[in-house]
């Protein structure tokens, strides 16, 4: 239960705000972080510290894209395709992307290792096309640069 | 303009530690309005220095101050670091190099409207510079700068790291409240403006990380040393956010009113291989575009404005004559479709019909009716929605049809023809 494992994380964010519910983001942050998605069980285990009805913490969940609402990936990818990025080339990179990881947008490959999605700007567009494994920025990349990112991330994990 | 006054990274490497900005005059405005300035002195120099607020709208923001009332506790800083506008990145470099500014900054605002507490809401997918930013504020605790009885004056200041997490509409200051108190993002109805009802229904100033970045150096040198730069309506410097199609994507930081959209672009590097200019967003997605003969018009808020369009955040999308303006736009809609809170019917229908009407002209079974259609969707959306958002998401459309009509109706010429016979 987070409630136990991460008792002081919760109680030093409860303590930064006069109202309780004003952690309800922060709290589904913690809860995704220790089980990497935030299902009906996550979701009531935030609505009853937080005294919310799960109901509500759902809708938040639901709110935000950086919630997940399902399983992802060990590592979730997101590419940039907006407007700024798109201009230097990032339609084509994600297809690239797709090409490398054999999955389109919005899939996880079938180890369970990569999610890849494209997102709205995410403020660098003066490094495009850039991305976010697991909000990390990676910036400036190229089909070589993103394809070597892979191949280490598949490494590190002894894949 | 011999040295930075926001970027100053670039003249000061490092400034991001607190040794180094202490060495180049940081905190020294701080220390000085604590020990020797009265709050509403603070609030006067910033309502003399003409600094407005950087996050879009413009508004003064010394004025913003002076309608916190005086006698109502507790009250609120918030700040918004939500940074979302497609195309703005200054408030992500001030954060990652120069966060002790932004600190500063906040610190002497909350003093300014006697706060005790306040918020930096940052966007969630700053999960980075929020560490960059924690550092700093821990730093400033340990230095006695933030805490309980500050420089021993007695007066107490808590500041915390808020994240979001990936709604654009939380850019907007009453569905940031809401995000901060726990509800769902979504706009709230003003009046009450939070300087009476804000946070917690508590007196709440909002302002940018770059309008709050601009405050220690107002404060220390005063408001005419501000006002030496930029015009008598956009007095001060501004971040200038430059991408799209140029070979020095960056932020420039510069005197606002002193040089034109032309030499911006030069400074930027030129386009890339030298191609003609076609179209400029001046703020994102969400401003009118400007065609090529716009040019030359001067960077402040009252030229942008006569030329058409705005400055807002100051985030130059740069288009080529390689750049096909449907597609543009029809990346821009899409931005609009996903970020729509779903709040109001006009926002959250019209943005979907929209991006249904350009995939269909994109896809080349579009026609001139369509086109039209598309006039008639924005209309029925331009003034209609609670916030900005809804209107905003008109102006890709908008503008680009006054502007660029013949490259719709190329789009639509021959599957227009077959739809028509």
């Amino acid at each position: 239960m987070l409630k136990e494992k991460r008792a002081p994380d919760i109680e030093k964010t409860l303590a930064k705000y006069p109202s309780r519910r004003s952690a309800v983001m922060p709290l589904l942050y913690i809860a995704q972080e220790e089980y990497g998605y935030c299902d009906d069980s996550a979701i009531r285990e935030v609505a009853e510290i937080l005294g919310l009805d799960p109901t509500e913490v759902k809708s938040i969940v639901g709110f935000y894209t950086m919630f997940y609402e399902e399983p992802t990936g060990q590592y979730v990818i997101d590419v940039c395709d907006d407007l700024p990025c798109a201009l230097r080339g990032a339609d084509e990179f994600v297809s690239h992307c797709e090409r490398k990881l054999g999955v389109k947008a919005g899939q996880t490959t079938p180890d369970g290792k990569f999610t890849l999605r494209t997102v709205m700007c995410i403020a660098a567009c003066d490094r495009a096309p850039v991305a976010q494994v697991n909000t990390e920025y990676r910036y400036a990349l190229t089909p070589e640069s993103f394809d070597q990112m892979i191949d280490e991330l598949r490494e590190r994990d002894g894949k | 303009m011999d040295k930075h006054v926001l970027l100053r990274d670039l003249d000061a490497p490092n400034i991001r530690e607190l040794a180094v900005y202490e060495a180049n005059d940081g905190y020294a405005a701080w220390r000085r309005a604590l020990t020797d300035m009265k709050p509403e002195e603070v609030v006067a120099v910033v309502k003399d220095s003409g600094l407005r607020g950087r996050g879009g709208a413009g508004f003064p923001a010394g004025l913003k101050w002076s309608f916190i009332p005086r006698d109502i506790f507790p009250k609120y800083v918030v700040v918004n670091g939500d940074e979302s506008e497609a195309g703005t990145f200054k408030d992500h470099q001030l954060l990652d190099n120069n966060p002790h500014q932004v600190i500063e900054g906040t610190a002497l605002c909350a003093y300014a409207v006697q706060a005790n507490t306040a918020y930096i809401y940052l966007r969630g997918e700053f999960l980075e510079p929020s560490r960059t930013l924690q550092k700093a504020i821990d730093e400033a605790y340990a230095a006695g700068l933030l805490g309980r009885n500050i420089l021993g004056t007695g007066y107490n200041l808590d500041i915390h790291i808020h994240l979001g997490a990936g709604a654009y509409i939380c850019g907007e200051e009453t569905a940031l409240l809401s995000s901060l108190e726990g509800q769902l993002g979504q706009p709230r109805l003003r009046p009450p403006f939070p300087a009476v009802q804000g946070l917690y229904a508590k007196p709440t100033v909002i302002n940018n990380v770059e309008t709050l970045a601009n405050v220690p150096p107002i404060v220390l040198n005063g408001a005419q040393w501000y006002r030496q730069f930029g015009t008598e309506k956009s007095p001060g410097t501004k971040i200038f956010c430059v991408s799209g199609r140029v070979n020095k994507p960056g932020n420039y930081e510069l005197p606002l009113g002193q040089h034109t959209i032309r030499e911006l672009i030069e400074m930027a590097g030129g386009t890339i291989n030298n191609r003609p200019v076609k179209g400029v967003l001046p703020a994102g997605s969400s401003a009118p575009i400007l065609p090529a003969s716009a040019l030359d018009t001067k960077l402040d808020y009252e030229s942008m404005q006569a030329a058409g369009s705005l400055l807002g955040s100051a985030s130059f999308v740069i288009l080529d004559d390689t750049v096909d303006i449907v597609w543009a736009a029809r990346k821009m809609v899409r931005f609009f479709k996903h970020e729509s809170c779903g709040k109001c019917t006009p926002c959250r229908e019209g943005t979907h019909w929209a991006m249904n009407l350009y995939d269909k002209i994109i896809s080349g079974k579009g026609s001139l009716h369509d086109v039209d259609m598309l006039a008639e969707v924005a209309n029925s959306m331009a003034g209609k929605c609670f916030c900005l958002l809804g209107e905003f998401a008109t102006s890709p459309i908008l503008s680009t049809l006054k502007h660029f009509r013949p490259e719709y109706e190329k789009w639509v010429s021959e599957s227009g023809a077959l739809a028509g016979a």
